[in-house]
Order: C-alpha cells, then sequence, then structure tokens
C-alpha cells in the first residue's frame, strides 16, 4: 500500500540514521511505485536523509523563540568548533549538525538536542563546554 | 495502585467501568457500594491518597531541565528511607521557566509545588515534607486548593501567583496534575464521562448542533467555526468518513500541543471520539510530528488503554458506535498543517497541497469525506459536553468563546504555556503571566500567530485577543504562538527570518509562493548588507529598487498563492513595514541596524582601555583575525572579519565595541 511509504521510509531511517539507494530502490520495488516517486518523498520531508548520520547528531533549533534568544550564534560556534556546516557530517562521522524548523521547547529556547537529549537555556559558554564534552567521549 | 479495573474486574462487567465511575451504572448490586467507588475515584484523583504521591514533570522541557535525574534520584532515597510512595510521571503544568517542577502530596497536606528541583534537593524533599510533613519554602512554587488551606500559611496558592491569576484552565486543567499515562486517573477527574452521555443521549446533529452553539472555533488558525466544519461532512452520505487530528505543530514558537498531548492525551482522544460520533466517521488518524517522540509514545499507550477499556474500537460503550484511531508519524513539513498537504502526506505522497473545492469534507483522505481539526480544538470538545453549551459560550468575546492557549515564549521572564480566556488583552499575557521583559530591557514587539502572523508594537498591548481583533491590526491567533521580542531584536532580521524559513517550507508547487518568497528574501539580504559587501555601483541601486518592490511583491504573494501557507507567507514583511518603517529605513539609508542585531553591518572594533589581553577572543575567532600577544591590547583585522560577533559573545571584560 503506497500510503504506508512515509512510515517505510521512517523505519528504513531508524535502522540506518539514513537513506541507503538501495533501500528506497527496495521500498519502490515493494510497494509497485517508480523509484522516483519514493525519492520525490524521501526529498521532499525535512526528516529524511541520504547521507550517514555521525555518530553523535546535534540538531539546532531554529524556531522564532530560539532565532530571537540567539540561536544562530549557536549555530554559528557548532559549525566553527567541528570545521562542517549545517546539514554536514564531520570526516571522522563523529559528529553530524542539522537544524529544525522547532523542536516545540520554545520556552527553554535555545535549544540544541543531541543523541535524542535536550539542552536548553544555551549561551555561547555553555555551548563550548558542551562541545568540549562531547569531543572527550568516543 | 490498583486500577478500577483490578478493583471491579471480578465484580462489574467490563464494558460498564466507564459507566461506573460515571455514575450512570449501579454497582451496588454487585456489592460494590457507592463510598467504595466514590473513595477510589478520591484516591486516583490524588486529592485524597492513602500514601505519599510525588509527580514530577516530565514534559520535554522538564527532561531537558534534567527530570530524569530528578526521578531516579526520588526512586533511590524513597527506596534508601524505606518510605511507601507513589512515584508519577506527569506532563506539563505550564510553567516551563521554573522546571523542574515536582508536587508533593502527603495524605491530608495541601499538594504542594516545589519549583527548579535538582537530584541535590531531593533528599530536602523527602525529609522535610514527606517525614516531617512541612514546606521546604525557598524552593515552593505553590500550594493546591485540595486541603484546609490554613495549613503551611507561609505558601502562597498556586491560582494566586502572578502567572496563573489570569489563567483560566479548560483544555490544560488536566496537564501536570495526572499521570498522562493512567487513564484511571483520567477517568477519576470525570474523563470520558462526556463520551459516554453523548453516545447514550445525543443524536449526531444534537452534537454538532451543541457545538456550534458553544461557538467552539478551529484554533489552528482560521477559526473556522468546528460546529459547521462538522456539518458538512454529516450532510455527506458516504459510508466511509474519516476524522483526522493535525497534531503537527510545525509553526516555530508554538508547543501547546504539544504539552497537551504529553501531558493530557486522553482529552484528545475523547474529543475525537465525540466528533467522530457527529460526522458519522469510524476511522480516525493523529497526524503527529516525529520531532515529538514523547508525545508519539504517550499516544500509542493511550489508544492502546482506551481500547482495552471499551472506549475506542469496536461497539464503543455498547451503543453500536464503531471508531479505530491511529497515530501517522509526519515526516516534517510546515506545509502539512494546510489540511490538503496533510492528506496526501497521510495518504504516503509528497505533502503538496490542492485547489478548494471540494473542500476535504466532501472529498478529502482517499476521496472519502474528512474532517480535521487540531489538537487544542479537540481538547476542547469534551468540557462542552461535560458541562454544557452555554457554560462554554460564556466565556470569551462575542465572536470568539472559550479559552485560548498560548505558547508565550522569547524575553520574557516566565515562559511557557498560559491559558487566558478569549478577551484578555496582550498586556495582560506578556506583562502579568509572562512577568515582563527580561533582563531589564524594554518591550518592543509581539509576534503572534508564527510565520502567517505578524509583530505587534507596543500600542496594540490592550488589544483584547480573540479573532477578529487579532486579524484587524494585522496579527492573527495562528495556532498561539506568542514570541515577545525586546529593543535587541531587529524587526528586518526578523522579516528575514521567517522569509528564510518559508522558503525552505514553500513546496513548490505554485509560482507566487516558489518564487515571489524568494525575491523578498533577496531584497531583505540586500537591505541588511553593508558597503563592503557590495562590488558594484548595480547593487546599491537594487537594494533601492527593492525595496520600492517590497510591498508590491508582498501583495501578489497574498493574492495569488494557492494555500494558506502563500497567502499568508509574505504576512511578517507587511506588519514589520507597517509597524516599524523607521527600523527599515535606518538599514536603507543609513546602514545601520538600530537593534544591533543585523551583525553584517555592524563593525568590531576592540576598546584598547577595557582590553586585558586575555585571547579568548582570537581563540574563539573562526577566521583567525584578531592577533595580540598575552597581556596585551588585542586588534581585529577588519578586511578579514566576517562580523560573526564571536569575539563580542565571548570578551568577558565588554572590550569589543560593535557599531
Amino acid at each position: 500500500m503506497p500510503e504506508n511509504m512515509i512510515a517505510m521510509l521512517q523505519d528504513v531511517q531508524g535502522v540506518y540514521g539514513y537513506l541507503p539507494e538501495d533501500d528506497i530502490i527496495r521500498v519502490a520495488k515493494h510497494l509497485g511505485v517508480p523509484t522516483s516517486r519514493v525519492y520525490g518523498v524521501a526529498t521532499f520531508y525535512n526528516q529524511f536523509r541520504l547521507t550517514p548520520l555521525g555518530k553523535h547528531v546535534i540538531r539546532v533549533c531554529r524556531g522564532t523563540a530560539c532565532h530571537v534568544k540567539g540561536s544562530l550564534d549557536i549555530l554559528n560556534i557548532l559549525e566553527t568548533e567541528l570545521g562542517i556546516s549545517a546539514g554536514e557530517t564531520t570526516k571522522d562521522l563523529k559528529f553530524t549538525i542539522e537544524t529544525v524548523a522547532c523542536i516545540g521547547a520554545c520556552s527553554i529556547a535555545p535549544v540544541i538536542v543531541i543523541d535524542d537529549k535536550y539542552y536548553g537555556g544555551l549561551t555561547s559558554k555553555s555551548v563550548y563546554k558542551l562541545i568540549k564534552e562531547y569531543q572527550k567521549k568516543d | 495502585m490498583n486500577t478500577f479495573k483490578d478493583i471491579l474486574s471480578t465484580k462489574v462487567p467490563a464494558e460498564k467501568f466507564v459507566d461506573v465511575i460515571g455514575g450512570s451504572y449501579d454497582a451496588s448490586k454487585e456489592g460494590v457500594t457507592p463510598d467504595q467507588i466514590a473513595a477510589m475515584k478520591l484516591q486516583l484523583s490524588l486529592e485524597k491518597a492513602d500514601k505519599p504521591v510525588i509527580l514530577v514533570g516530565m514534559g520535554t522541557c522538564g527532561l531537558a531541565n534534567g527530570a530524569q535525574a530528578v526521578y531516579d534520584m526520588f526512586k533511590q532515597e524513597l527506596k534508601k528511607y524505606e518510605i511507601d510512595a507513589d512515584l508519577i510521571k506527569v506532563g506539563c503544568v505550564g510553567f516551563c521557566a521554573e522546571e523542574v517542577i515536582v508536587d508533593v502530596k502527603v495524605p491530608g497536606f495541601p499538594r504542594i509545588s516545589y519549583k527548579r528541583v535538582t537530584p541535590d534537593n531531593v533528599d530536602t524533599i523527602i525529609e522535610r515534607t514527606i517525614i516531617n510533613k512541612e514546606p521546604v519554602i525557598q524552593k515552593a512554587l505553590g500550594k493546591y486548593a485540595d486541603a484546609d488551606p490554613s495549613i503551611w500559611p507561609d505558601i502562597p496558592m498556586l491560582s494566586e501567583i502572578p502567572f496563573f491569576k489570569l489563567q483560566q484552565k479548560v483544555v490544560l486543567d488536566n496537564c501536570g496534575v495526572i499521570d498522562p499515562e493512567n487513564i484511571d486517573q483520567y477517568l477519576a477527574r470525570g474523563g470520558y464521562g462526556a463520551l459516554s452521555s453523548v453516545l447514550k443521549e445525543k443524536s449526531p446533529l444534537d452534537v454538532i448542533e451543541d457545538t456550534k452553539k458553544a461557538g467552539l472555533r478551529g484554533r489552528g488558525g482560521g477559526g473556522f467555526l468546528a460546529g459547521r466544519k462538522w456539518e458538512f461532512a454529516y450532510n455527506q452520505d458516504n459510508e466511509q468518513k474519516y476524522l483526522i487530528c493535525n497534531a503537527d505543530e510545525g509553526d516555530p514558537g508554538a508547543f501547546m500541543d504539544r504539552a497537551v498531548l504529553e501531558g493530557d492525551p486522553h482529552k484528545v482522544v475523547e474529543g475525537m471520539a465525540i466528533a467522530a460520533y457527529a460526522i458519522g466517521a469510524s476511522k480516525g488518524y493523529i497526524y503527529c510530528r516525529a520531532e515529538y517522540p514523547l508525545a508519539i509514545e504517550r499516544l500509542e499507550k493511550t489508544i492502546a488503554s482506551a481500547t482495552a477499556y471499551g472506549l475506542l474500537g469496536k461497539n464503543i460503550l455498547n451503543s453500536g458506535f464503531t471508531f479505530e484511531l491511529k497515530i501517522k508519524k509526519g515526516a516534517g513539513a510546515f506545509v502539512c498543517g494546510e489540511e490538503t498537504a496533510l492528506i496526501h502526506s497521510i495518504e504516503g505522497k509528497r505533502g503538496m497541497p490542492r485547489p478548494r473545492p471540494p473542500f476535504p469534507a466532501v472529498s478529502g483522505l482517499f476521496g472519502k469525506p474528512t474532517i480535521i481539526n487540531n489538537v487544542e480544538t479537540f481538547s476542547n470538545v469534551p468540557v462542552i459536553f461535560s458541562k454544557g453549551a452555554d457554560w462554554y459560550s460564556s466565556i470569551g468575546t462575542d465572536s470568539s468563546k472559550g479559552t485560548k492557549v498560548f505558547a508565550l515564549s522569547g524575553k520574557v521572564v516566565n515562559t511557557g504555556l498560559v491559558e487566558v480566556p478569549m478577551g484578555t488583552t496582550i498586556r495582560e499575557v506578556v506583562f502579568d503571566c509572562g512577568g515582563g521583559i527580561a533582563d531589564g530591557k524594554n518591550f518592543k514587539a509581539v509576534q503572534i500567530g508564527g510565520p502567517s502572523g505578524g509583530a505587534l508594537p507596543e500600542q496594540f498591548l490592550d488589544t483584547k485577543i480573540d479573532y477578529e481583533n487579532l486579524k484587524d491590526i494585522g496579527a492573527m491567533m495562528g495556532s498561539g504562538g506568542l514570541v515577545v521580542m525586546d529593543e535587541s531584536t531587529c524587526m528586518v532580521d526578523l522579516a528575514k527570518y521567517f522569509m528564510t524559513f518559508i522558503t525552505s517550507e514553500s513546496c513548490g508547487k505554485c509560482i507566487p509562493c516558489r518564487e515571489g518568497t524568494k525575491r523578498l528574501l533577496e531584497i531583505l539580504e540586500r537591505i541588511t548588507k553593508s558597503y563592503r559587501e557590495e562590488e558594484t555601483e548595480i547593487d546599491s541601486l537594487m537594494r533601492f529598487q527593492g525595496m520600492l518592490y517590497l510591498e508590491r511583491l508582498a501583495d501578489v504573494i497574498k493574492d495569488t498563492s494557492l494555500c494558506g501557507l502563500g497567502q499568508t507567507a509574505a504576512n511578517p514583511v507587511i506588519s514589520t513595514l507597517r509597524y516599524f518603517r523607521d527600523e527599515y529605513e535606518a538599514h536603507l539609508y543609513d546602514r545601520t541596524c538600530p537593534s544591533k542585531a543585523c551583525r553584517q553591518m555592524l563593525t568590531y572594533t576592540v576598546d584598547e582601555e577595557k582590553c586585558i589581553g586575555c585571547t579568548l577572543c582570537a581563540q574563539r575567532c573562526p577566521v583567525n583575525c584578531i592577533s595580540g600577544e598575552r597581556k596585551e591590547v588585542h586588534v581585529i583585522d577588519q578586511d578579514a572579519c566576517t562580523h560573526c560577533g564571536q569575539c563580542e559573545l565571548n570578551c568577558r571584560f565588554d572590550a569589543i565595541i560593535a557599531q
């Protein structure tokens, strides 16, 4: 049933962390739809990724409340410290930075999520500390 | 804690549990006395628990502030002290700024809320409150009115503290108060009573009439009368109809739906069941964004327990009415808040809107009549039938009834969720509930309604909030995001921020939205550029040309876009231009940003008197354009500087001047 396509892609991404090309083709075959349609859906939604993720995924909230409380600075710091831009993964596959439209934790803005753990009320200083902690972890 | 089911299962048939609790089934002939039931209800509703109860606020905001560690610590300490107590995870009470909030209820004493609890406080709370039965005053937020108010006179009533004083909780009344994963607690507080009475006493048409009479309007944005919408679907002759709950809260700056789904999911499900009965839908979907994992987890448990109690599924409460509910996880697309786009997404397609008519009420999901309402709308439904349409319509203004939940965030002291009656002024919400502007700065504007809404300056603070009033002054109710901005927020930058958001979220189907918003963004980007980034004189002329076209372009996008996203896309630009034209002009003519937020227009220099040569700025500079020896004044190389502002943010001696 094609209506389950999004749920299937979510499950695939749940296992691999991204959507491998072979699996997109397999999903299309299984559903009996052209691969282009699955690719179209996969690239339409923000959740799906076509490249592998790093070990630690840092999601930076770019909602309105976070924006007025300086989330762009937080993002800049992370990008500088890790040497990558949003949407990219470090060469050693340790970190990925993503931006999210809003993660719905506006009251504790600015917020970032690292591996499903929320960090709120950040300042430039606490972000440095945080990222150093994660860099020490393996 | 024993559940109703455990206690009653030997004596009362399973499908009657809800009726027993609702009072419509006489359990006495089965050997259960009314007193026993009343005692159970009291105990479950936590007003008369027979042992201490500890409730830890574990919504997303609580968890972000370390609620899990507090919870674990309580678990460990209770074991150490050998105290027999119930430890419950609850949703968010709304006062996110004071999280982690922990409530403690000791039998015979009022329920007391503690704020900003850390694992270090756990020991004190257990020792003082649970063992010695006295409050920890410096940590107390307030107490509930469930015991003699003369006990603990030093602790204010929770309903009297400024954040809660103006609030009237209809949608959020259970959030943070009951265990969201325990259906019995919801039942004990009168839950599913509305569904049970509707199925027994009312025809679908009665339900529609009552909803219309109550004046409930869609809380997702447009504010269409829910009852009238349902009537369209009711009038469709089709054996399969669908009901969808829009829980794809994509609006940046809004989180009320998340709080309801995490704190009181049964209320949404009950509201949906009533609406499904009214329109004759046997299948329903909750379309929830994947960014809300906790909400999805709780919804799954909610649906499972409601089905086990016979409150969902086939032949609900023996009425012959069948309603099956499924969760669909959204995959992150703002445009999916639009009805037809959401339907396409559930069908497994790209979430692109289509022209209307036909409206979804006529031909929606899989071509069948479909009604879509959002989380807050459905949460309002049960109370209309438990307290009556007249009671509901007595709250609010002439055109807008009931309450509205606002997600208060940005530069206010008390961030969180506030639920106020319609007709409350913006000033009351921001300054009374919100406690005013943080850090002693001045109020500048409040953005209502997210990217589709508008920014309102101080002169509109006394506007009474309702659908029409907000529309008149160029904002909109939207889903209820209320982001407060102070003097350090630049309104041109804000408009630019929203346009960036819209251009990345535009689905690309219609040209005005896809191309027009891109052009709007380019114009705004040009305005906020400094001289040094311009290579030719044409660039400078383009800035002025863009400004001349800005309003016209915004109007064209508004008039010709296909769906609500495009039609309202230019609103942030229009409203900021209307009320903050001077800021646009400062950027355009003077090339300055009065709020010092547009970094590209600023020049960073080092204050020679303040710099002590700590080298921190040089270490933090991403392009290594700051040089200087230790203990000597540093210098910024202006040609290499990218104006990121990191040096200013990191300097501990205010030695970086931004002009």
